[in-house]
């Protein structure tokens, strides 16, 4: 019940992999990483949904304050590799229209 | 009267605990018989009304409780979740529990942004009772074999 988070930065791009649940326990530490990395110009920041088994509101919240820091700042925030579940939720509440979501693990469009 | 199991937990309201929640509400979903989606459904369900009790317990520097009721039917789940220590009342509760848009409540829960929504979107019936604190009630039911059983009968009498 914890998440890892790992980041791989290249030139002009970040990716940052998640591992496990996102919600209000782990958010911050979420925020804390994903965040800072939206500030850099021209770059592109890949989270990679791909281990995460768990997200709630809380975790639509973080990605809502990166996505408005990466419109701020000129970065560009793309999400990939999300869990059917967790793709849902961004379906349910409208945002897969407004967020960059690359690809989905399990049989749903993107 | 209908008859069911009543379970009732404390919990302190902290971000850490959010998790044991997730995990008991998942065992007793399943010890009734939910599918894995509506089990992740009832997760997500629990942890925002949960999340909310502890936003609002830590904006106001409180070392607050959060007391979840689950009332365990042949055919349904009802789930409280209540931002003050004191134990249920059920029949109190279910009385003056009225639809979540009600005007107060709403602009009250709303501000941990789409977590009522999600409520709203992933369980059958939510309630919102705020007399005394605030209470969330949702209900989630088990999707009837019968319905099933059914169609099958019909099928096979051709």
């Amino acid at each position: 019940m914890n998440l890892q988070i790992q980041i791989n930065e290249q030139e002009n791009k970040s990716i940052i992999h998640l591992s496990g649940e996102i919600d209000v326990y782990t958010a911050p530490k979420l925020k804390e990483a994903l965040l800072p990395l939206t500030k850099e110009k021209d770059t592109i920041i890949e989270a990679n949904l791909e281990h995460v088994s768990y997200m709630d509101s809380t975790g639509l919240g973080v990605f809502i304050n990166a996505l408005k820091l990466s419109k701020e700042y000129e970065s560009k925030l793309r999400l990939v590799n999300l869990q059917e579940r967790v793709f849902r939720l961004f379906q349910i509440t409208g945002l897969h229209e407004i967020m960059d979501i690359h690809s989905t693990i399990r049989g749903v469009d993107g | 009267m209908e008859s069911f199991d009543f379970i009732e937990m404390k919990f302190p309201a902290k971000p850490e605990y959010v998790g044991v929640i997730r995990l008991s509400i998942s065992g007793i979903a399943s010890r009734m018989g939910f599918t894995y989606e509506d089990i992740e459904d009832l997760k997500i369900s629990v942890s925002e009304a949960v999340t909310n009790v502890v936003n609002h317990a830590y904006q106001e520097g409180e070392n607050g409780e959060v007391t979840i009721g689950f009332a365990v039917y042949e055919d349904r789940l009802e789930i409280m979740v209540a931002d003050r220590g004191d134990s249920f009342k059920l029949n109190e509760v279910k009385a003056k529990t009225g639809p979540y848009n009600s005007e107060n409540s709403v602009e009250d829960l709303r501000e941990g942004g789409f977590g009522l929504f999600l409520i709203d979107a992933l369980m059958d019936k939510v309630e919102i009772n705020n007399s005394t604190g605030v209470i969330v009630l949702m209900t989630k039911y088990l999707e009837k074999q019968g319905v099933g059983l059914h169609d099958d009968r019909v099928s096979t009498r051709e």
